[in-house]
């Protein structure tokens, strides 16, 4: 139970502490974060922000003009989205189908937690039966035969 | 996991244990095909390709000073006309081999209301001049200061070639070295367009 | 020539896998020794083939002999020889014959250590391990053809990869994955026979319990040696991208993590049977997928290999490997009942199945996010990305709550642990947590580094006060002194202090990259040669920009200084630099860096150059000031010795000599 406790209270912390710090205000903050959520068009598999690239260099330079002229975060993401389609996207906006990866983490960890719990939950002794003293299906089978033989 | 940790389970109103078997199986069996054919759908994928979002939609506006000083060349003053718009680099290898195609083609519609816009990339004037002298061709070639109209073109890399008709809509794009026929199929046929129109 | 001999020597070496599985098949079943041992020493001979068909290679790479297609597409006469070397597995059908050359030679090492103690799930598992090399012995004699040759032969050859030949790293980090990956087919092996032959005890786990541990070395270093090339080579400041290729490497590694955890318990409590298997199954499952994932040319990356054709054979093995494990589980799964269940969350058992739990839930979030794009594309053929934001938001959590009862886990003892002693030994940790929370508040650091920072404290603080107890112990049973009891401690449970070791390993690392997540400073500059300009506390000074002409490429190098801002040092001498490669038409940047020591603050100085105008007068930089990543690699060393220590053969000590003033819960644990 203290082991549990202790478990809900770390896990309470880090669900609490997991969306991050808070959000950026400074437009530099601001167009680092909007800039680590967007696809490098030119590489392999890194943002925007961390792209050595010439154009991702561009790029920054872009996000951080637009929200300076007064843009929101989620305009400035939906031009790009325009310009290059959902694959800029590296977390997959949330509708439809894409609520599937977005909601399988919680999932499987809520699932996971549960099923932990109900293996390791301190059981009443008197729902307790040792598997030893259960009988088989060959045990009672001749168990059966046994009683049979006796009977006649 | 709960069954291995023994979950009660009466042997009384037990099932058969082949058919439990075969529940035990089915569940084992069920995802993984369910998973195989996941996998199997990724089988003809193109890891390279990219999407793209931009066809059929207008083609962003440019005003774009000329490589080597001049006027500037924008895109209001080319409507009405097919423009082949192509992102280049004088360090870009496929650009080199895509060359003679696109200099075939302008050669045979320069004459027929096409324009072509060459739009240097990520490079430096020096390099672009001396690349242009020495692979020839003499439509107007445009610098794109921070890359701006690059992302407004969505473009992934150079070479990028889109051709744009006559309504200003973007009606093709191919990434990489384009051919000579890719070209000539698409200017006919956005001529087509544009005397339909 | 070396063509007819490599490809001859792999085309007996199949057939000779293929009489290893009758052999050992038809001997287990009709009890034939003879013919088990038969099958047993054929395994060399196919080691020695393999290692024969690599040689061939080797011979043709050096002698620049491109009459060999391989040899024409990836070397060439200008190419240095270290790279030539190397090239021998940077790219597809090459790297396979290197697959082949470690699998046959795990292969031939099980056959060797079983040569005279042979235990019954041994030709079964001898046979599954020969099915296995003949899939990739098949793989390299028909789907890929490594040793394809070409008429006319080409004058010279087309060169390595750049990207592959720009940095000596390369050299040891493909080997070392490979080890791990296909270390785990001895696992499988014993697996699949323990389940063919319903000898279900737990034999076949403690026959390979060192085998999977040193895969997991194996494994681990691959996978830091990856991360390090990252670093070093690509440019970006960091080491992880979550790139489809780095994850699907990742995934066998988290479930064989969980795997030598949840395998102490089954040692202990007779628990977790299905799921021992069922992960032993899964781990070596997922190396196919990882395998199949890039060399299947299915999802784009750094390092996909070029268009390969074996695409659907790799996913019918990977089919065929889920079916016959997981379905042999379940057709087994009434033999597989546990002798004991877990009495209460207070217990080691309880906290190892949550690691596993929790392990298990990061491979499922970090194989969702890598797949979801394949099933978006297959249902609705939008292309989407999955990348590190979403990686990193989920899996922190998760690897936070791992990090807890990584601390907690051991000061639980098995079977139930009373609340009051828990509590005791709880305290100095719990104060400690307290104290670094303390300090990182402090210091700036927002809620988010105060929880990481003062979970790691207590991680680090409880499996050091863990350590100390068995010397300590040790010391009460008469050892003569400190070093002799903390010898003898180490001596008597090595797997014990192995684990710790790794805990500890994992804590710094853990502290390394969350420092360097928290930290993480970069700037842009362009500067003029001669210019200085200032990037966070620093100020850099372009000195010059030279070009120079070498045989396989040309470069372009920049030398920076790099003062401190404040007081106006000289702290580091920078030369990041620019390639240009023949076959490539994007310059590939190689970074440079001052590595930061315990001395100038663990700060790494991390300079890459961008672009350079034509002329050389100026150029643009981005620099990254990185604390911290230091203690990613130091931690990563620590973590494989601890994984060495633990699979050192355990010293059964005859009688209970020392150790009485440990709880008799403790001393079992001595024993495992």
């Amino acid at each position: 139970m203290l082991l549990a406790a202790a478990v809900a209270v770390v896990a309470i912390a880090v669900v609490v502490v997991a969306p991050g710090d808070p959000a950026p205000t400074t437009i530099r903050d601001r167009a680092a974060a909007v800039a680590s959520g967007l696809r490098c068009p030119v590489c392999a598999n890194l943002s925007v922000a961390d792209s050595p690239s010439a154009l991702a260099g561009e790029m920054r330079r872009e996000i951080e003009r637009r929200l300076r002229a007064g843009q929101t975060d989620e305009a400035v993401r939906a031009y790009f989205v325009d310009r290059y389609g959902r694959w800029v996207l590296l977390v997959p906006e949330g509708s439809g189908l894409n609520l599937l990866p977005l909601l399988f983490p919680l999932a499987a960890l809520a699932v996971g937690g549960v099923s932990w719990w109900a293996l390791v939950r301190r059981r009443r002794p008197t729902t307790t039966s040792e598997p030893s003293t259960r009988l088989t299906e060959a045990d009672r089978a001749r168990l059966d035969r046994e009683l049979e033989g006796n009977r006649r | 996991m709960s069954d291995e940790l023994g979950e009660e389970r009466g042997t009384a109103g037990a099932p058969n244990p082949y058919s439990r078997r075969a529940v035990a199986l089915a569940v084992v069996l069920v995802p993984v095909l369910a998973f195989t054919l996941l996998l199997a759908s990724g089988l003809g994928r193109d890891p390279s390709e990219r999407p793209d979002p931009v066809a059929a939609t207008p083609a962003p506006a440019f005003s774009l000073p000329k490589l080597g000083g001049g006027e500037r060349i924008t895109s209001a003053s080319m409507r009405g006309q097919v423009v082949v718009v192509n992102f280049w680099a004088s360090w870009c290898i496929p650009c080199r081999q895509e060359h003679p195609a696109l200099l075939r083609a302008w050669e045979r519609y320069r004459e027929r209301g096409v324009v072509f816009v060459g739009v240097n990339f990520e490079d430096t004037e020096e390099a672009a001049l001396a690349y242009a002298e020495e692979q020839g061709g003499d439509w107007p070639l445009v610098t794109d200061p921070g890359s701006r109209t690059a992302i407004d073109f969505g473009v992934f890399g150079v070479p990028e070639t889109f051709v744009v008709a006559p309504d200003g809509t973007i009606v093709a794009k191919e990434i990489g070295a384009v051919s000579y026929e890719w070209l000539i199929t698409e200017i006919d046929s956005a001529l087509r367009r544009g005397g339909s129109a | 020539m070396s063509a007819f001999v490599g490809t001859a020597a792999l085309a007996i070496a199949l057939g000779l896998t293929v009489y290893g599985v009758v052999a050992s098949v038809a001997g287990a079943r009709s009890r034939n020794a003879a013919m088990v041992e038969s099958a047993r020493t054929t395994a060399y001979s196919v080691f020695a083939l393999a290692a024969a068909a690599n040689a061939a290679m080797f011979a043709a790479l050096l002698s620049d002999d491109f009459s060999v297609r391989y040899v024409a597409e990836n070397s060439s006469v200008a190419t240095p020889t270290f790279f030539k070397v190397l090239a021998l597995w940077s790219a597809d059908e090459g790297s396979l014959l290197l697959w082949n050359l470690v699998l046959t030679g795990f292969l031939a090492a099980v056959a060797f250590t079983f040569r005279a103690r042979r235990p019954e799930t041994f030709p079964w598992a001898m046979a599954a391990m020969y099915a296995v090399a003949a899939f990739y012995l098949l793989l390299v004699l028909g789907p890929t053809t490594p040793f394809a040759t070409l008429d006319p032969v080409p004058v010279d050859g087309r060169g390595p990869l750049p990207l592959l030949q720009n940095h000596p790293l390369m050299a040891a980090h493909p080997p070392f994955l490979y080890l791990g990956f296909i270390g785990f087919t001895v696992p499988f092996g014993f697996a699949v026979a323990a389940l063919a032959t319903g000898r279900l005890g737990d034999d076949w786990m403690r026959i390979t319990r060192r085998w999977t541990l040193l895969a997991w070395v194996f494994l681990t270093v691959g996978l830091l040696l990856g991360a390090l090339w990252s670093y070093g080579v690509l440019g970006w400041g960091g080491y992880w991208a979550w790139d489809p290729v780095e994850n699907v490497a990742l995934l066998p590694w988290l479930t064989a993590t969980a795997f030598v955890h949840s395998v102490i318990v089954q040692e202990r409590r007779g628990m977790l049977k299905v799921w021992n298997l069922a992960l032993v199954v899964a781990t070596f499952a997922l190396t196919v997928l990882a395998t199949f994932l890039t060399r299947g040319s299915i999802l784009a990356s750094v390092h996909t290999f070029a268009q390969s054709i074996v695409g659907p054979m790799y996913l019918g093995f990977l089919a065929l490997v889920l079916v016959v494990g997981f379905g042999l589980i379940a057709w087994r799964r009434d033999a597989l009942r546990p002798e004991a269940r877990v009495d209460t969350p207070l217990s080691r058992e309880a906290a190892f199945l949550g690691n596993n739990v929790l392990l298990v839930v990061v491979t499922l979030i970090v194989l969702v996010g890598t797949i979801y794009p394949l099933l978006a594309e297959a249902l609705t053929s939008d292309r989407v990305s999955v990348g590190a934001p979403y990686f990193n938001r989920n899996t922190a959590p998760v690897v936070l709550l791992l990090l807890f009862l990584m601390g907690i886990g051991p000061l639980l003892p098995w079977r139930a642990a009373s609340a009051a002693s828990l509590v005791r030994r709880l305290q100095g940790p719990a104060w400690t947590a307290a104290g670094a929370a303390v300090l990182v508040a402090v210091g700036g650091g927002g809620p988010t580094a105060i929880v990481v920072f003062s979970l790691a404290a207590f991680a680090a603080a409880a499996t050091t006060a863990e350590m100390i107890r068995g010397v300590r112990a040790q010391r009460r049973a008469g050892a003569s002194s400190w070093r002799v009891a903390a010898a003898g401690a180490v001596r008597r449970n090595a797997r014990l202090y192995g684990g710790m070791v790794a805990h500890l390993g994992v804590v710094v690392a853990l502290v390394g990259v969350s420092w360097a997540a928290f930290a993480d400073r970069s700037g842009e500059l362009g500067l003029a040669t001669g210019e200085r300009g200032r990037v966070g506390a620093y100020e850099l000074r372009l000195d010059s920009i030279e070009e120079r002409r070498e045989a396989h490429r040309r470069v372009i190098e920049s030398h920076v200084t790099v003062f401190d801002a404040e007081d106006g040092d000289e702290i580091a001498l920078l030369h990041p630099s620019l390639n240009l490669y023949p076959a490539s038409s994007e310059p590939i940047g190689t970074p440079s860096l001052r590595v930061g020591t315990p001395w100038n603050g663990l700060r790494d100085l991390y300079l890459s150059l961008v672009s350079v105008e034509a002329d050389g007068s100026a150029a643009s930089f981005r620099f990254y000031g990185n604390p911290g990543i230091g203690l990613l690699w130091a931690g990563g060393v620590v973590i494989a010795l601890g994984g060495l220590l633990a699979a050192l053969p355990g010293r059964r000590k005859a009688g209970p000599s020392a150790v009485p003033a440990v709880p008799s819960e403790r001393r079992e644990e001595v024993r495992v």
